[in-house]
């Protein structure tokens, strides 16, 4: 056992002085696997930080029921009743047109424009929280509201988070599939990287073996290469988005400052940097294993 | 007690040449043999047979009573370190010293790197090159070169020592010294196989003579 640890802390110190042995050429390699990487790893990012908006906007799933201009107290009072009695939802508030009037004029400067006009143009409304959030279900209750009498039109107002939600489902395959593109082309890289190592150590390989090394004593180094090349472009892909980041935040300022609300893209999460990085490694890992297997067979007896 | 036998071997190349026939032999535990005959005559393929870097074709080549015609890839290397091999072209690695060369089959089987470190020295020390361990291959002489290499092929303590034209473009001082070394070796029970023409290297050391003409031993 102690044996066994003491290769491998050997075959590990052993990559890291071969590392260095070659400054340049390591650090291209881990640049290229690490934009490989900050692709996909940075479309993930912002889908995560614009999930996050989604989920802080997303309202209750909502419905306005707009009454026809002319409907009296009494229709309103009709609808309040029927509101009342039904069932699957769990709350509603009536907006009077003079009320929804004065909200307008109060914003975004408005009020000279609703001074000129000669009558409030606006409808009574109510507003519905629907208890269920499932679009069916809001859009039958919609089809439901709109066959009442005296109402004009019914809006499903969180239709847009629900749009949002499923655009960012659909980015989320797209980070997918980007990331098994690129996933295989850090496998390429590692397999091409290791292949040219083993062509360069040709006469310690063929040594080693026929001195009685098994593939396994032969093969290590390599593996630890091909992982540590592979957790090392996974940290350069970290810092790649943390600068960009930086940069993006920067420039996000003025624009969070004109909506006055806080406008941050926030990094990975500690577990999902982690994760990251250990995936990383384990595909440098595979590509040098591939390579090593591929490449080893030659030095076989015939 | 034998330490290799071979009995019918053929080796037949692809293309079609046939580089040794109907070997049969057996090389006792102790022994010194000498396999000797012209350049081409088969002596390096049955060396090669005998360290399992090459299959026969036909027949059986035992060694340690294990028939390396049937064993199974991942077995060679632990056959292999039963051996001690001299290769003609040394096969030393000129990325580091002198030195990590002796020291590599013991790094190999996992030996305790402070212990391996003693029996490297003692190893450089028997080839007389212990003042060079810090040196590079490169530039050493040939005939140190070839020590080197005897150097790393007896440090891990093998019970075969088997050498492919040990002594082949060496001047005659430096034969007669390497040649001594296989014969003290020889002394503390190693089974010694060499493959040579240096007859002069044969009239010192007396060993058992194997004389191979085309694939085939005539005496």
């Amino acid at each position: 056992m102690k044996m066994w640890f003491a290769a491998h802390r050997r075959a590990f110190t052993g990559t890291l002085s071969r590392l260095a042995a070659a400054p340049l050429a390591s650090l291209f390699n881990i640049l290229v696997i690490g934009t490989a990487l900050a692709l996909p790893l940075g479309f993930y990012v912002v889908l995560a930080n614009l999930q996050g908006l989604a989920r802080d906007f997303s309202p209750q799933p909502q419905l306005s029921i707009f009454l026809v201009p002319d409907a009296s107290t009494g229709d309103v009072h009709d609808l309040e009743q029927r509101l009342k009695s039904q069932s699957n939802i769990s709350g509603f508030r009536f907006v009077p047109r003079a009320q929804a009037l004065e909200t307008l004029k109060s914003r975004a400067g408005l009020a000279d424009v609703i001074a000129g006009l000669p009558t409030n143009p606006l409808p009574d409304a109510f507003v519905v929280t629907a208890s269920a959030s499932d679009a069916a279900e809001l859009a039958a209750l919609r089809a439901d509201f709109a066959r009442w009498p005296k109402v004009a039109e019914v809006h499903v107002d969180s239709d847009w988070a629900r749009r949002l939600d499923s655009l960012l489902a659909l980015g989320r395959y797209a980070v997918l599939m980007l990331a098994a593109a690129l996933a295989l082309a850090l496998v390429a890289i590692t397999f091409n990287t290791i292949r040219l190592q083993i062509l360069t150590q040709r006469d310690e390989i063929e040594v080693a073996k026929l001195i009685g090394a098994t593939d396994g004593w032969i093969r290590r180094p390599f593996l630890y290469f091909g992982g540590i090349l592979g957790a090392a472009g996974g940290a350069a892909a970290w810092l790649m988005i943390w600068i960009a980041l930086l940069v993006f935040n920067t420039q996000l300022q003025p624009l969070a400052a004109l909506y006055d609300i806080p406008l941050q893209l926030a990094h990975l999460t500690a577990g999902d940097s982690l994760a990251a990085l250990l995936f990383a490694a384990a595909l440098g890992w595979f590509g040098a294993w591939l390579s090593v297997r591929r490449h080893l067979h030659a030095y076989n007896p015939a | 007690m034998t330490d290799i036998v071979l009995s019918k071997v053929c080796k037949r190349y692809a293309g079609g040449h046939e580089a040794l026939a109907d070997i049969t032999l057996n090389i006792a535990t102790g022994e010194m043999v000498f396999i000797t005959g012209h350049s081409g005559a088969g002596k390096s393929t049955l060396l090669k047979l005998m360290a399992a870097i090459e299959r026969p074709t036909a027949g059986s080549v035992i060694v340690n009573g294990q028939n390396i015609g049937a064993l199974r890839a991942q077995g060679i290397p632990f056959l292999r370190r039963n051996f001690g091999l001299v290769f003609q072209d040394h096969k030393l690695l000129f990325d580091r010293s002198v030195f990590d060369n002796v020291m590599l089959p013991l790094d190999i089987t996992g030996f305790d790197r402070r212990e391996g470190a003693g029996r490297a020295r003692a190893a450089l020390d028997k080839v007389g090159l212990l003042h060079k361990e810090k040196a590079r291959p490169i530039t050493l002489s040939g005939g140190e070169q070839q020590r080197l290499c005897i150097a790393r092929a007896i440090v891990h303590r093998p019970s075969i020592l088997l050498a492919d034209e040990p002594t082949g473009n060496l001047d005659a001082d430096y034969a007669t010294g390497i040649g001594d070394l296989f014969r003290d070796f020889n002394q503390v029970g190693v089974t010694v196989v060499l493959a040579t023409h240096d007859m002069h290297l044969a009239a010192r050391l007396q060993p058992r003579l194997i004389e191979v003409r085309g694939g085939r031993i005539v005496s």
